[in-house]
């Protein structure tokens, strides 16, 4: 085995929060997905189209609404900690909860 | 800061500084960002001293991507960026990208640390073809 093996993580998370994966939501995830040296993917189907989550133009464009379950993968040797933590982040309502005011 | 800077420039200051508080709420302090617009008598429009001082204000050794509304925005932001001194003039971009969305997008790719054409070229995914 190499001093780095090729790690692969998934798990999948239900968004309740009440806007969805809006565009401060988007945001917020792709900052995160960002600071991971892993290869981080999503989609809103197991078959999916999977995207780029560190891209945030396609994050933004998914638009998975609440209710939707995101999948969640990443690939490399920090990817057990990318899905967890971002696993967490959608758990936390992306850290906004009830303040958060819809746009109209 | 080690992050590419954003410069947004409109003609209406309100849009500017409208589209500069999204960035600042959305994406946070870790982008440099500066705007201007309006001309001095306090009606719409953009000049190429504003545009400068903002580029100046935005500055990062990783270089400076702007954000334009319409026409004169883009081409006294040209004209801003000849004036530069030339090893800040090769550092600064236009984005073809609508300028609230595109400052946006923009800033989030900045502030993971990637380059000013790969912050440029985020921005302009937005753009049809």
């Amino acid at each position: 085995m190499s001093t780095h093996p090729a790690q692969v993580a998934e798990a999948r998370v239900l968004i309740n929060h009440e806007v969805g994966l809006h565009a401060r939501p988007s945001v917020k995830l792709t900052k995160l997905a960002k600071g991971f040296g892993a290869r981080v993917l999503l989609a809103l189907d197991e078959e999916g189209p999977w995207i780029d989550a560190k891209s945030i133009v396609k994050v933004m464009a998914t638009k998975a609404p609440k209710g939707a379950v995101l999948f969640l993968r990443a690939e490399g040797s920090d990817a057990r900690d990318a899905v967890e933590a971002l696993v967490a982040l959608v758990e936390r309502d992306f850290d906004e909860g009830e303040a958060y005011a819809v746009p109209s | 800061m080690s992050n590419v800077g954003i410069v947004i420039v409109s003609h209406s200051p309100r849009v500017a500084e409208g589209a500069a508080d999204m960035v600042r709420q959305m994406v946070g302090n870790e982008v440099p960002l500066a705007w201007c617009g309006g001309d001095p008598s306090g009606g719409l429009g953009t000049n190429v001293e504003a545009i400068l001082d903002a580029i100046n204000r935005a500055w990062s050794d990783k270089g400076v991507a702007i954000l334009v509304d319409l026409g004169g925005a883009e081409t006294n932001s040209e004209m801003a960026i000849e004036m530069l001194p030339p090893e800040r003039a090769g550092k600064v971009v236009i984005c073809n990208a609508p300028v609230v969305e595109g400052a946006v997008m923009a800033a989030t790719e900045a502030s993971g640390g990637a380059t000013l054409v790969q912050v440029q070229a985020t921005a302009q995914e937005l753009s049809p073809a």
